[in-house]
């Protein structure tokens, strides 16, 4: 009998199927008796990529702590498809109080728990970008600043998906949203600094911040699994594609996903106590035309007029290229 | 054992007494001597099997106390004015998810103007909200109502607030007995939340409903607050006999002659003059009401113990049908009158009660027994109007009359 060696290309991609590899290198997922803790049935929008990224982080988290996992959730697009009375796409214990205040929720969770001499019961709050960058931005910087022993999980669609697709301070310059039309002399979001939740996070210099998209699973899966093994509060912020919000067909979630991190547009990184540690580098680089041209909210940078956008994005790209060592070279 | 000791101490002491198992809190004038004590004491490990979380704002106050009632803990908070304002999506939602929670409200005006000093107008202003509001009269119930609020709160599945008048009763110092931990334990049932985040019995906690359910969500909270009121004074009769003193219930009765509280005083006559009122100035009146029965001016005395739930029939049996009923209102619905006035009136719709709005106290406005004895004897002659404001101050302030358009910049 001959043996046929397969080159991965992407370790674990369930592509080439997971099963494949020994049971210890083998994704949550390609496990027969995967958790599936976000169930089917739930209402998430085709290609939605915050429903497959909530899975995973799911079923990675609730793996990792063997079952053990309670879970708190801000208002938005998750909690809506997931959890319509009188059905509930949850299997673990799970709660959602309001929109900003999954943080401190998960905080008298982490709190109570440790009162009862639970501290085997880890932990974990999500919510999406209105949830944690704006609205919710005190009580996650607070949960940080005490460091809570919470993992908390941002799915950043980049924008206010749910109520339809209104402009959060995680909506990219020059994107087209229902509150920043593509009208006028500046259209869509305005040019500012924009908001790194990421870096804002590891201002405060807790155990484990990292950035992940679910155009490479494994290595979302790997960050939960490295936040899981960590106490004290975790960051981690997902790009979670919206076809709806980002006017783009619902088969490229992943794909663009991808485009925005081999464009240099997402920087996918690791960091530990306020310190960068890993940064993923862009395997092939891309334009941000990959990224930005299959987006009907980025449609009039591709129309006379767009050149400038075009050119200030180009920029931010190699500006993160440059800061995070992207291509290679010393970080 | 008799001591002499500040409110907020004794409610803090009383309510580490209670073994909350999370009490999270943000300060805010007057409510810090209360929190401060129970961090002191979670330091100390006088609180024990407690986690004492210092947050960034109310709002995550009452969002941890959320989160630690759910996940199997008695939590507790206390708070203020623009506090209870600033965590008032939060406390909605504590009732909505049935979250037995039980915090104190040092009451205080809500701005602007900005005050510090009390009144009734921040928790009013969340009457709705789906909580119980136990007002204390003086610091020996502010400290026994914590007690009786963790019962009933836990028992109905409804968060209860505990108010207090800020300064007034928080930082004023009494000669108070405490209820000792070990009567405490003997008292109150342990936390047993009807809903867990469990791992062993995973639940779902804060679905969305739709049109198809919300009204009848909304219903059954309904019914469980009617349920309250027998559940406040079954808890309030047992405490008495536990502890010997009188705390809580729904009216609260005075006897005729001496204004003393007294559980077997008879209703009101037809032609008496009843003040009905919450909180420390019950003890105003008892001081300046006996001297008025002494003139020959037939006043009563009624106080409310529950505002939420507003006991209605309690109240209309204590009143016995008097044609004279005065609110002292610690609390002003603009435009209209005092916020407690609005209960009392709809308790004696259909009545031949005439019920009158004293709107007093605000902000801190000392209320006088002077002023007090005044406003009952214009009543008894019939000169009281409709709606007054204790002890203004006219006179000195160009008021614009109605339709001017003069701006003053």
């Amino acid at each position: 009998m001959t043996t046929v060696h397969i080159p991965f290309l992407q370790t674990g991609s369930l592509a080439v199927g997971g099963r494949l590899l020994s049971e210890d290198e083998r994704s949550v997922q390609s496990h027969t008796d995967r958790p599936s803790s976000l169930t089917k049935g739930h209402r998430a929008c085709q290609g939605c990529a915050e429903a497959l990224a909530a899975r995973w982080v799911m079923d990675t988290a609730v793996e990792a702590s063997g079952g053990r996992l309670i879970v708190a959730n801000a208002t938005g697009c998750l909690e809506v498809f997931s959890t319509l009375y009188p059905e509930s796409a949850w299997k673990p214990p799970w709660i959602h109080s309001v929109f900003a205040n999954a943080a401190a929720v998960a905080t008298g969770i982490a709190s109570s728990l440790h009162a009862q001499g639970k501290d085997d019961i880890r932990v974990l709050a999500q919510g999406g970008d209105g949830g944690t960058v704006d609205i919710g931005l005190a009580a996650v910087s607070g949960m940080f600043e005490r460091n809570d022993d919470v993992l908390y999980v941002c799915y950043d669609n980049q924008g206010y998906m749910n109520t339809g697709v209104q402009r959060s301070s995680a909506t990219p310059a020059a994107a087209r949203t229902a509150t920043t039309p593509a009208v006028g002399r500046a259209p869509g979001q305005a040019w500012g600094q924009g908001k790194s939740m990421v870096k804002i996070a590891m201002a405060h210099e807790i155990p484990y911040v990292a950035s992940a998209t679910p155009a490479d699973l494994r290595d979302l899966e790997a960050k939960v699994r490295t936040a899981m093994s960590i106490h004290g509060a975790r960051y981690l912020h997902v790009l979670v594609p919206c076809p709806v919000g980002w006017g783009s067909e619902s088969r490229l979630s992943i794909a663009l996903a991808r485009a925005a991190v081999q464009s240099g547009i997402f920087p996918v990184v690791e960091a530990r106590a306020g310190e960068l540690t890993d940064v993923q580098r862009i395997r092939e680089r891309v334009d941000v035309t990959e990224y930005l041209e299959p987006q009907a909210r980025f449609a009039h940078l591709f129309k006379p007029g767009g050149e400038d956008a075009l050119a200030r994005w180009r920029a931010v790209a190699e500006a993160n290229i440059r800061r995070y060592h992207l291509l290679g070279g010393e970080s | 054992m008799r001591e002499v000791l500040e409110g907020s101490q004794a409610v803090a002491r009383t309510v580490a007494r209670c073994r909350p198992g999370v009490v999270c809190a943000y300060p805010i004038s007057p409510q810090t001597h209360i929190v401060e004590a129970l961090s002191a004491m979670a330091r100390t490990g006088e609180l024990e099997g407690c986690e004492y979380v210092n947050v960034e704002s109310e709002f995550s106050a009452m969002s941890v106390s959320i989160g630690a009632s759910a996940a199997g803990s008695r939590a507790y908070t206390a708070t203020a004015s623009q506090g209870l304002l600033y965590m008032a999506e939060a406390v909605f939602n504590a009732a909505g998810m049935g979250l037995p929670i039980v915090m104190t409200v040092a009451n205080r005006a809500i701005g602007a103007p900005i005050n510090i000093w009390n009144d009734h107008s921040d928790a009013m202003a969340l009457r709705d909200a789906g909580w119980l509001q136990l007002y204390a009269a003086d610091n020996q119930e502010a400290a026994d109502l914590h007690v009786i609020a963790f019962a009933a709160a836990e028992e109905l599945g409804i968060p209860a607030m505990v108010c207090m008048d800020g300064f007034v009763l928080t930082h004023a110092t009494d000669v108070l007995e405490l209820a000792t931990a070990a009567e405490i334990d003997a008292f109150l049932p342990p936390y047993a939340p009807a809903q867990v985040l469990d791992i062993d019995h995973p639940t779902t906690i804060g679905t969305m409903a739709g049109p198809e359910s919300f009204t009848e969500t909304k219903y059954l909270q309904h019914l469980r607050f009617l349920d309250a009121a027998g559940v406040i004074e079954a808890w309030s009769e047992r405490f008495r006999e536990a502890f010997g003193r009188e705390a809580g219930g729904l009216a609260v009765r005075y006897a005729p002659d001496t204004l003393d509280r007294d559980r077997e005083a008879p209703p009101a006559d037809a032609g008496d003059v009843v003040v009905v009122a919450m909180g420390s100035v019950l003890g105003t009146l008892q001081a300046a009401l006996p001297a008025l029965r002494r003139e020959g001016v037939p006043v009563r005395l009624v106080g409310l113990s529950s505002f939420r739930p507003f006991p209605a029939t309690a109240l209309r049996e204590a009143l016995g049908g008097a044609r004279d009923v005065v609110v002292i209102d610690r609390a002003l619905e603009l435009g209209s009158g005092g916020v407690l006035t609005g209960d009392v009136g709809r308790a004696l719709a259909g009545t031949r009660s005439r019920v009158r709005s004293v709107v007093a106290g605000l902000g801190g406005r000392p209320i006088l027994e002077a002023s007090l004895q005044d406003v009952v004897r214009r009543a008894h002659a019939g000169e009281l109007e409709p709606l007054e404001f204790l002890d203004l101050k006219e006179g000195g302030v160009p008021v614009p009359h109605h339709g001017a358009t003069e701006v003053h910049r």
